[in-house]
């Protein structure tokens, strides 16, 4: 009965989520549904995402009410052919409830998922490292002032057939806070530093903003060391760079104002919480983070420019590059997308803001796992 | 990143700072708490309920310092000390014991800074506990944080959990004015998730431990924890909570408790201090005449009785604030119902 019932659970957006709320469902009962459809949207204590439906068919049951706080893997709703009698959709919803039940005990042991500290040559890199899979891994570096929270929508979803790394840059998240100069490559040596300490010799590296930098800054410091590059909305290619908002975003020392800072990287506003915002200052908050954010702020934008010009690199590029880049960007202007070679394949995205890996998600997973498939055979 | 109890917490600030700036001293009775006569174990208890525990070891006499059970002396020296360049962290073991020194407090360090023309600075925290729910019966009990509130020139603050303890002592002791930190003596062994790195939490800014659309429950320190436990009940039954955690009593984000109270209309404060000028009212005239056209029900207090905190465990657990009580009251703002008068 299962190639016919499909139960829609609470999704687990990476890292500590334990449970989200349904904010709404976008689909009523008895309302037919595709594979992929945005069935409902989930609000976790970080974000808001859209749950995308497993399966085709007839959204028969909604369990869950919108409003309703619930554990992760929890039954949200059932969706079935349109003939599936209404007897067995009972006897499904009956079955999964006692699954859960003998799940959810063995879910007690800690995560392998958590992440972790790693040592690293002088420094001490928070590491999330998640699934596994034949070829090269996958790298994600995020960018100025994130930290592996910026993936948390991403990461789990393309570990399901490959290892997939997230890590704190030095100076950010859990990582330790001594930057050297701040540049780029100091990054990007610590970024191939752990690689190797992690026995990985060469790797998928997808880079979002100043980590877009920091994977260009790996290709020409260690070619070898980089099968793809995946850039996201990434710094190096254009002058301009909206600097007021990123010392917004290292400066500011209370919760309205962060979640007010944090808003110039989204188009929909409603994205930041004031929940993030405090996770955002929970880390700003550690000694030697906001130094770290200074010193590298000062080796890489100043004065509304970019000291960093990776466009060359990016021309000589001899691996397959893919450019995600939100057309709202409020940080790093799209205009940068044009300074990208032809061989490059791009993805201009309407309606995005400067974090199309969390405002689209869905669309980004698959354009993502999609040219990595193509590219490891 | 690992779990931490409330009174490892505490230590580890101590810990970093003393490590950080050599300025930094404790002094207060039983800090070291050496058993003291020929026994020469020096660091048996760390302090009564050993939050000290091992910083005698690692800093020596001339940082942790025993003094006689005299607060007056003590808590005066550390005034004087911070006056003239030290940062101590002094500890008056029961906040109750504050009789002893009030002069030193409220007439001598609050005052510094502003008798001396702004000259004089004063780094100085003195560390208490505080709160009932400990069968400390009445002397060793109370909840006298609105005492110092008080008082201009003291900042005042009410952690609420094991992080929160941590980022505020830290900036405490970082802090160039006088500051009362409280500890919930039945919050020791609470855990959470605490970063072994040092890291401040500034003063003057609320959190907000649930957001909610109904009714903002405005609770201090330890009533934060059943706050949340009632709010969460709530939820199930289709009334959803905003829960704010001032911090600190002094300075007090008055913005974030209006913008709450705002967005709500409904107003419940949670503090187990003794009932008259406590928080509760002063939270409540804050918003009585700020926020009075947003309100749809009257403003509701959770506190006990005006008495002293009982011995007896059944008395004292009626004396208490407690999660079902707070739920009482939401429910009870929810029905836009008048507090019995008493």
């Amino acid at each position: 009965m299962t190639n016919k019932l499909t139960a829609l659970t609470m999704p687990k957006f990476g890292l500590a989520m334990t449970e989200g709320k349904l904010a709404s469902w976008a689909f009523s009962p008895g309302d037919t549904v595709r594979e992929g459809d945005e069935v409902a949207d989930i609000e976790t204590s970080k974000i808001t995402s859209g749950y995308e439906s497993p399966a085709s068919g007839v959204l028969r049951k909604q369990i869950a009410q919108a409003g309703e706080t619930l554990p992760v893997g929890a039954l949200l709703g059932v969706v079935a052919d349109a003939d599936v009698p209404e007897a067995e959709v009972d006897a499904f919803i009956t079955g999964f409830k006692a699954d859960i039940a003998e799940e959810s005990t063995e879910d007690a042991a800690p995560a392998s998922t958590d992440p972790r500290l790693h040592t690293v040559g002088e420094y001490s890199l928070n590491v999330r490292d998640v699934g596994q899979g034949d070829g090269p891994p996958l790298l994600l570096i995020h960018g100025f002032g994130g930290d592996l929270s910026s993936w948390m929508l991403n990461q789990d979803a393309l570990a399901r057939h490959k290892r997939v790394i997230a890590f704190d840059l030095p100076g950010h998240g859990g990582s330790s806070k001594d930057v050297g100069d701040g540049s780029v490559s100091v990054l990007a040596e610590a970024a191939q530093a752990l690689l190797q300490a992690l026995d990985i010799p060469k790797a998928h590296v997808v880079g979002h903003s100043l980590g877009g930098a920091i994977a260009l800054a790996l290709l020409r410091d260690f070619p070898e060391a980089v099968v793809t590059l995946t850039l996201v909305a990434p710094a190096g290619l254009e002058r301009g760079v909206n600097t007021d908002s990123l010392t917004d975003m290292v400066e500011v020392d209370r919760t309205r104002d962060m979640q007010k800072a944090l808003q110039a990287l989204v188009r929909d506003k409603s994205l930041v919480s004031r929940k993030m915002a405090d996770n955002v200052l929970r880390l700003r908050r550690l000694d030697g983070a906001r130094e770290a954010l200074r010193t590298i702020a000062a080796s890489c934008f100043v004065n509304g420019e970019q000291l960093l010009d990776l466009q060359p690199v990016l021309a000589k590029a001899s691996v397959p590059v893919t450019l995600f880049w939100g057309e709202e960007d409020e940080i790093l202007p799209v205009a940068g997308a044009k300074n990208a070679p032809d061989f490059v394949t791009k993805y201009l995205l309407p309606e995005v803001g400067h974090l199309p890996q969390l405002e689209k998600t869905v669309e980004f997973n698959k354009i993502v796992e999609a040219f990595l498939e193509k590219n490891s055979a | 990143m690992s779990k931490k109890s409330f009174r490892q917490a505490i230590n580890e600030a101590l810990r970093q700072e003393m490590r950080r700036d050599p300025t930094v001293v404790l002094m207060g009775e039983d800090v070291a708490g050496g058993q003291g006569g020929s026994s020469g174990v020096k660091d048996a208890w760390g302090g009564v309920l050993g939050v000290t525990k091992g910083l005698l070891t690692e800093f020596g006499e001339h940082r942790v310092l025993d003094t006689p059970i005299s607060e007056a002396s003590y808590i005066g020296a550390a005034a004087g000390a911070a006056a003239t360049g030290l940062r101590p962290v002094a500890e008056l073991m029961f906040v109750d014991f504050v009789g002893c020194c009030l002069d030193q407090i409220m007439n001598q360090a609050a005052k510094f800074r502003y008798m001396f023309g702004g000259k004089a600075r004063t780094p100085l925290v003195i560390r208490a506990m505080y709160g009932a729910g400990f069968n400390a019966a009445a002397q060793h009990s109370q909840a006298l944080y609105p005492l110092f509130t008080h008082i201009p020139g003291l900042k005042v603050v009410v952690p609420s959990s094991p992080y929160e303890a941590k980022g505020l002592l830290i900036e405490a002791i970082r802090d160039d004015d006088p500051v009362i930190f409280l500890e919930n003596k039945v919050m020791y062994d609470d855990e959470e998730e605490v970063p072994d790195e040092a890291y401040t939490i500034p003063f003057g800014e609320a959190r907000l431990t649930r957001e909610g659309d109904d009714v903002t429950i405005v609770a201090i320190g330890r009533m934060v924890g059943m706050a949340n436990e009632a709010a969460d009940r709530l939820a199930k039954q289709g009334i959803s909570c905003t829960v704010l955690d001032p911090r600190t009593t002094s300075p007090l984000d008055e913005q974030t408790i209006l913008e709450c109270v705002e967005d709500t209309g409904r107003l419940v404060v949670v503090d187990e201090s003794s009932p008259r000028c406590n928080m509760a009212c002063d939270i409540s005239a804050l918003v009585a005449e700020h926020a009075f056209g947003a309100l749809k029900a009257p403003i509701r207090r959770v506190v006990p009785p005006h008495t002293p905190v009982p011995f007896s465990t059944p008395l004292e657990k009626l004396y208490m604030p407690n999660a079902e009580k707070i739920e009482a009251a939401v429910k009870s703002v929810m029905m836009q119902k008048t507090p019995e008068v008493a």
